[in-house]
This record gives structure tokens, C-alpha cells and sequence, in this order.
């Protein structure tokens, strides 16, 4: 095993080296840093040069499979519990398990969550869907077959849009869209955790059974970014709907690459599909690197084969991951246990039928919330912000939904709609304080918005005093920090306490312009000469003078007005 | 499981037991299982139609077949029953379907899916289920490492204890 380990570990510096080589050299770590991409695919429309030797152009083409585990109490088809950490083997009933006499019953809510999620795609819901058996033997799967739904899946022909910044600076964001072929329902397979050192496996299915939500996106896709910014999207629009938590680390959301390069003009090339993908930023690791790595075999005359391959994330490479036995024959055959799944909208509700067994796809499209593209642009059209600074806003909420399994907490936006209620400051200008100041602390210290010690109200107050001019911004950064350290003092109280309200009489700051002019013979001459550039040297002699309290617009306006005396 | 016995009916020479359906053939059968071993797979008086030749299992097939079922068909006689199981089964191509939807159930829109509402029933029942096992390690059930297709029959039964 270390022997194989080693192997690898050459194989993938090999490549390394002779891509570096070749790479011009880029400053950032690792081979593609984000932001500078050795794949610039968007900006020259899905094409990557194959760089010096001026060759034909490649054209990588990606497209994902992605399993979402559905968010519900019990399983897909069984009654015992979904639940993250449990001792093994203690949330598996007699279905779960296998045991002969049982047989499967549909949860009413995993079908409602693959609904919701269909409409949110855009998709077309399929009234009527069947249920299908995979066969293949693993020890995870001790009924030998998983139950999906291969013929007519629940949802088909939808589509996910999604925003991409053209540069690493975030002022240029385009939207692209990616189709998806479809939405099924599956069940999750067991755990099983390989003791090599007994030579044994243990298997727990205490995740067997639960219900997935498969969704596969058509090969729209042309590089590793392209492939994070659709999942964030998509993980996004799971956690508002509900339907999924999506958290990858807790593997309530697993994505598979499907990658292939070809020349323009040419026929898709062989694909690879790319496994073991842990989270967002290595799904684009992963993917641009098989890209590379598909681009430097083909142009050494090598061939792809259509293999499956682990992303190995020590290593930053994707490796083969098992003999290929040839294609597998999943001999899908229909679930005689299950009849097809009816679902009904506003015109063919039958009307005799039990509420409960009756599902309504008008009725849950109703109810939807309001998708993250909805939200983004209500903010920027009620509070007239950036549309990076909206989408920041989102995304920041994401990321602490992905840490935490608390999802539907209130996040920065909440925050930030609160502070905007409660301040005369406007809204462009309280996003600078929420983006940069408060964010920055709460990444510091790695908090939730829930967790921060200081609260909307707080901030608002303060975000009042400055506005109303009582104190500077530079005075008001002061406050902020004290504030953070949670003493339960008011922003007026800190003020009041470091002195930092601003000067507000004239004659006081007149005399300290003068001063410092007095005192500053060679500046004045520069000022008077042309150079206006140190004039704020003298500004903030003022202000150091004045410790920092004095309103630097009026004093550059005394200065001013004195030196043009 | 049901694909081992089917290898094992094979072998042994017997039908293996089906639901009651119709056949072509007239002959009816009253519903319960035939009684005793027959000696050969019955063959209705209409054998398969002339436009489909009779298949061939090739050693190709036949590993592949092995391999997915996990079923050991060992030896000539074994691929014998194969070849004439398959050939019993070609009888259905005597039926046009084109353009007939394939039927789900003989309940047809009679049997609607059941809704279970979202709530915990089940579980917690560690104990017995390992009762099943034939090794355990911690509550976990063993399995050999990998699955090494040839042998793999031998290891879902072990993990089992079918």
C-alpha cells in the first residue's frame, strides 16, 4: 500500500514539475491559484490555448452529478431515523437491512424536497414517475440493488444559473446558466470503513436507505471555477428551500466530475469521471487539474480511457481509483414493489382522495421561498448596493451554513437590514461598515453573526454618531474595536470615555491649523509651489494633534483657506 | 437471495417455481406450484419463431453473466439448462408489443403508491440485527476487505449469514 502510495505520489510530482515548467511563472500557491486561472475559459469563451507551442486549442467540457441528501426525519422508503453521528448500526430497521418480508414505503416528504427543488430548477415535474432497481453487489448495500429512478425520474430539463466574477476583484460579475437533464430519487448506500490492517471491512448502514436527491447537470461546464460557482449556487438554493442541508463536510452533498477535453469542431473527447471530492474548493482543484492532466497526455499522444479517478487532496492530483473490470451492467430492472409515483397539480386534484396521499405540485410551488437570485436583487433594489456586495452578503451566510448544522439562522443579510433600520446612515455606505469591519472580526474570530458581541442595535448607534458627525470614522473604527470586546458599554459611553468626540469648536481647531502651519515652514512652501499631495501630511499633523478628533474634511478646508491667505 | 437459486434450481435439474401466467401454449395452471421435479423445462408445443435463431452462450457471455449475478454455473450441464432456459424464454417474442406501453402492475390504476408521513417508527434495534451476523466487531457488521468478484458470493453470504 505505501509502495502504491509512493508510486503515486511520483507520478503526480512528475506532472507537476513538467506543468510549472511550462506554466509561465505566476505568483500564489499552488499551480492555479484562484483568481489566476492557467484556464481562462471564460473570458475567450470555453477555449484554453495549449500554451507556447501554439497547437489547436482544447476545449474542456465538465459536467457534474451531484447527490444531495435529502433533509427529513426518517428514510426514503423506511421509518428509522436520518441523524449525522449514531452509534453504528442503531438507526437501521429490518428494510434497511435487508431482511426478507420487508418492503419499501415512500416518505412523503423526500418526495415533497425533490418537488420543491425541481420547481426551483425550472424544471418540468414528471406527474407520473417510476422507481427502478440498480443491481450491484457491494458490501454496503446488503440487498444487493439500490431503488433510483432510472426511466422516468421525478423532474427533467431544468436549469441553474449562476454568478461568476470575471476578475479576483469582484466588480465584474457574470451570470452563466448550466441545463440539468434531471432529478431523481435514490437510496444512499451503508458505510463501510476498510480495516486493512485486519484485513477486514465494517460495514454500518445506519445512512442506508436515506433519501438522495441525485441531480445531473448537462456537460455545460468548461473549468474547475464554472463547476464551484454552479454548486455554490445550487447548495444555496437547497439550504433556502430546505429541502437539503447540503453541508459537503458532513457528505449531504457529493459531487462527481465528468471531464473530457476535445478540439473545436471535433466530437466530445473520452471522459473521466473525478470521485472523493471533499468540498467546494477542491471540486475546482480537482477538476482543472484533470484537465490539464487529460490536455498534457493527448498532446504527448497518449489516449484518455474512460476511467474513474479519486481526487486525492494532499496531493492536489486525481489518481485511478479501481481496476476496471469493464462497463458495469447495472441490469436495471423496474421495482416490483412500488407502483408509479402520481402527483397531482390545481386541475387534476382528484376530488375523493385523502389529503395526505395526495401531493400538489401548484400547491408547493405556492410556498417556495424566495430563491437567492430573488433575494440578491431585492436587496439591491431596495437598498441600492452593488450587486457584488448583495451576492457577498449571500454567500458569507452560506459559509457559515456549511461550518454549522444550524441552517435558516439569521444570517449577515438579516443583520444588515437591521442596521439599516435602525441608522439614518444610508445603506451604501452601512454595507462598507458590514463587509469590511464587522466581517473581518467575525472571520477573526471565527463567529457566526448570532455569536457577535456586537449586536445590530449597537452598531447602528454608532453608525448614528457618525453620521451626525460627532465623532470621525477613523474614531468611530476605535469604538468598533472596543465595542467587540463585549463590556456591555454603549457606543456613546466609549466615546465618551476615550475622548473621542470631534472638535466642534472652530476657533479651537483654527488655532491648531495654525499651529501646525506655523510649524511647518518647508510644507507650506511645497503647498504654495503646487504640490497640493502634502497637504494631507499636514491634515494629519492636525489630527495627531488633535488626537484624532477633528473632522478631516473641514480641517483640509482651514488649512486651505489659511495657506491661500 | 434470488439469483443464487435460480444457479442452484439449474443445477439441480428443476423448474424454478414462477407465478402462474399464460402461455401460448393453452396449457392453465391452476395457480399453486408444480408438484415434484420435472425432468426438463417444459417447452411449449410452439417452439421459438423462426426469425430468432437460437442464441449461443459464448464463454464472453457466460463469464459475464458470472460475474453479475455471482451465479457458478460449473459445468456443461449447468450451461446447458442456460441455453435452454434463454431459449424458453424467446417464446416471448412470438408477441408483438410495438407500440404497447409495458405494463407496471395487473392492478393497473388501481394501486396507488402509499405516502408515509415523515415520522420516526423504527430502529434502534442494534441487537437483533447482529443477532444475524456471523461475525461482528463493535456493533459493526464484517465484511472481507474488497469485493474479488470470483469469491464474492462466499462474501456476501459470510457477512450475512443467508
Amino acid at each position: 500500500m505505501a509502495a502504491v502510495l509512493a508510486m503515486v505520489a511520483r507520478g503526480c510530482g512528475g506532472v507537476w514539475r513538467r506543468l510549472r515548467q511550462r506554466c509561465a511563472v505566476r505568483p500564489g500557491s499552488g499551480p492555479f491559484p484562484r483568481g489566476e486561472r492557467a484556464v481562462a475559459c471564460n473570458a475567450r469563451g470555453g477555449m484554453m490555448s495549449a500554451g507556447k507551442s501554439g497547437l489547436t486549442p482544447w476545449i474542456p467540457v465538465v459536467g457534474l452529478e451531484i447527490h444531495a441528501q435529502i433533509s427529513s426525519n426518517s428514510k426514503l422508503f423506511s421509518g428509522s431515523q436520518v441523524q449525522f453521528a449514531a452509534p453504528p448500526n442503531s438507526l437501521v430497521s429490518f428494510f434497511d437491512a435487508s431482511l426478507p418480508g420487508t418492503l419499501p414505503v415512500l416518505n412523503r416528504r423526500c418526495v415533497e424536497a425533490a418537488v420543491m427543488t425541481g420547481l426551483a430548477l425550472n424544471c418540468h415535474i414528471n406527474k407520473k414517475s417510476l422507481f427502478d432497481r440498480k443491481h450491484y453487489f457491494y458490501a454496503d448495500l446488503p440487498a444487493g440493488y439500490q431503488i433510483t429512478q432510472q426511466r422516468v425520474p421525478i423532474a427533467v430539463n431544468g436549469s441553474l444559473s449562476y454568478s461568476l466574477c470575471i476578475d479576483n476583484k469582484m466588480s465584474q460579475m457574470v451570470t452563466k446558466t448550466v441545463r440539468i437533464k434531471q432529478i431523481q430519487l435514490e437510496q444512499d448506500s451503508g458505510k463501510s470503513l476498510h480495516d486493512d490492517a485486519r484485513s477486514q471491512t465494517l460495514v454500518d448502514l445506519n445512512r442506508a436507505g436515506v433519501g438522495l436527491m441525485e441531480l445531473v447537470m448537462e456537460p455545460d461546464m468548461c473549468c474547475g471555477e464554472e463547476a464551484a460557482a454552479a454548486v455554490r449556487e445550487l447548495q444555496l438554493i437547497l439550504q433556502t428551500l430546505g429541502s437539503s442541508q447540503a453541508v459537503m463536510a458532513e457528505g449531504q452533498l457529493r459531487v462527481d466530475a465528468n471531464v473530457s477535453v476535445h478540439h473545436p469542431g471535433e466530437p466530445y473527447g473520452v471522459r473521466t469521471e473525478v470521485k472523493n471530492i471533499n468540498s467546494i474548493r477542491f471540486l475546482a482543484k480537482a477538476v482543472d487539474y484533470e484537465i490539464q492532466r487529460q490536455i498534457e497526455e493527448l498532446g504527448n499522444g497518449g489516449t484518455i480511457s474512460n476511467e474513474t479517478r479519486a481526487f486525492d487532496s494532499k496531493l492536489g492530483c486525481t489518481v485511478p481509483m479501481r481496476d476496471k473490470e469493464g462497463k458495469q451492467d447495472y441490469r436495471f430492472m423496474p421495482e416490483p414493489n412500488l407502483p408509479p409515483l402520481i402527483l397531482y397539480d390545481a386541475k387534476s386534484l382528484p376530488a375523493n382522495m385523502n389529503h395526505q396521499q395526495v401531493i400538489n405540485i401548484d400547491w408547493i410551488r405556492e410556498r417556495l421561498p424566495d430563491l437567492p437570485s430573488v433575494k440578491r436583487e431585492k436587496l439591491v433594489e431596495q437598498y441600492g448596493i452593488l450587486p457584488e456586495h448583495s451576492f457577498t452578503l449571500l454567500v458569507w451566510q452560506q459559509d457559515q451554513n456549511c461550518n454549522s448544522r444550524h441552517s435558516n439562522e439569521d444570517g449577515l443579510p438579516e443583520f444588515f437590514e437591521n442596521v439599516v433600520k435602525q441608522t439614518q446612515m444610508k445603506p451604501k455606505k452601512v454595507i462598507g461598515w458590514i463587509l469590511n469591519d464587522l466581517l473581518s472580526y467575525l472571520k477573526q474570530h471565527s463567529l457566526t453573526v448570532k455569536e457577535s458581541p456586537v449586536s445590530s442595535f449597537l452598531l447602528a448607534d454608532l453608525l448614528n454618531l457618525l453620521e451626525k458627525k460627532e465623532i470621525s470614522s477613523t474614531a468611530a473604527k476605535q469604538v468598533l474595536a472596543e465595542l467587540w470586546k463585549g463590556k456591555g458599554k454603549t457606543p456613546l459611553e466609549t466615546v465618551k470615555e476615550q475622548k473621542l468626540e470631534l472638535l466642534q469648536d472652530q476657533k479651537e481647531l483654527e488655532q491648531i491649523c495654525q499651529a501646525v502651519i506655523d510649524g511647518q515652514e518647508n510644507e507650506v512652501m511645497a503647498i504654495k509651489a503646487g504640490n497640493q499631495k502634502v497637504l494631507n501630511k499636514l491634515i494629519g499633523l492636525v489630527q495627531k494633534k488633535t488626537q484624532g478628533r477633528s473632522n478631516p474634511v473641514l480641517v483640509k478646508q482651514l488649512l486651505e483657506k489659511k495657506l491661500s491667505e | 437471495m434470488r439469483v443464487l437459486s435460480l444457479g442452484r434450481w439449474l443445477r439441480a435439474g428443476r423448474v424454478p417455481p414462477r407465478e402462474p401466467a399464460s402461455r401460448p401454449s393453452g396449457h392453465r395452471h391452476s395457480g399453486h406450484r408444480p408438484q415434484g421435479p420435472p425432468q426438463e423445462l417444459p417447452q411449449g408445443p410452439s417452439q421459438v419463431p423462426p426469425q430468432v435463431p437460437p442464441q449461443k452462450v459464448s464463454v464472453e457471455v457466460l463469464e459475464h453473466l458470472e460475474h453479475l449475478a455471482l451465479v457458478d454455473f460449473r459445468d456443461s450441464e449447468g450451461v446447458e439448462r442456460l441455453q435452454k432456459a434463454i431459449q424458453f424464454a424467446d417464446q416471448l417474442h412470438e408477441v408483438n408489443t410495438d407500440g404497447v406501453e409495458p405494463m407496471d402492475s395487473v392492478l393497473e390504476d388501481r394501486w396507488c403508491l402509499y405516502l408515509r408521513e415523515d415520522d420516526v417508527t423504527e430502529g434502534n434495534c442494534t441487537k437483533e440485527l447482529l443477532e444475524n451476523a456471523r461475525e461482528t466487531v463493535e456493533e459493526y457488521f464484517v465484511a472481507p476487505p474488497g469485493i474479488n468478484l470470483c469469491k464474492s458470493l462466499v462474501v456476501l453470504l459470510e457477512t450475512f449469514d443467508v
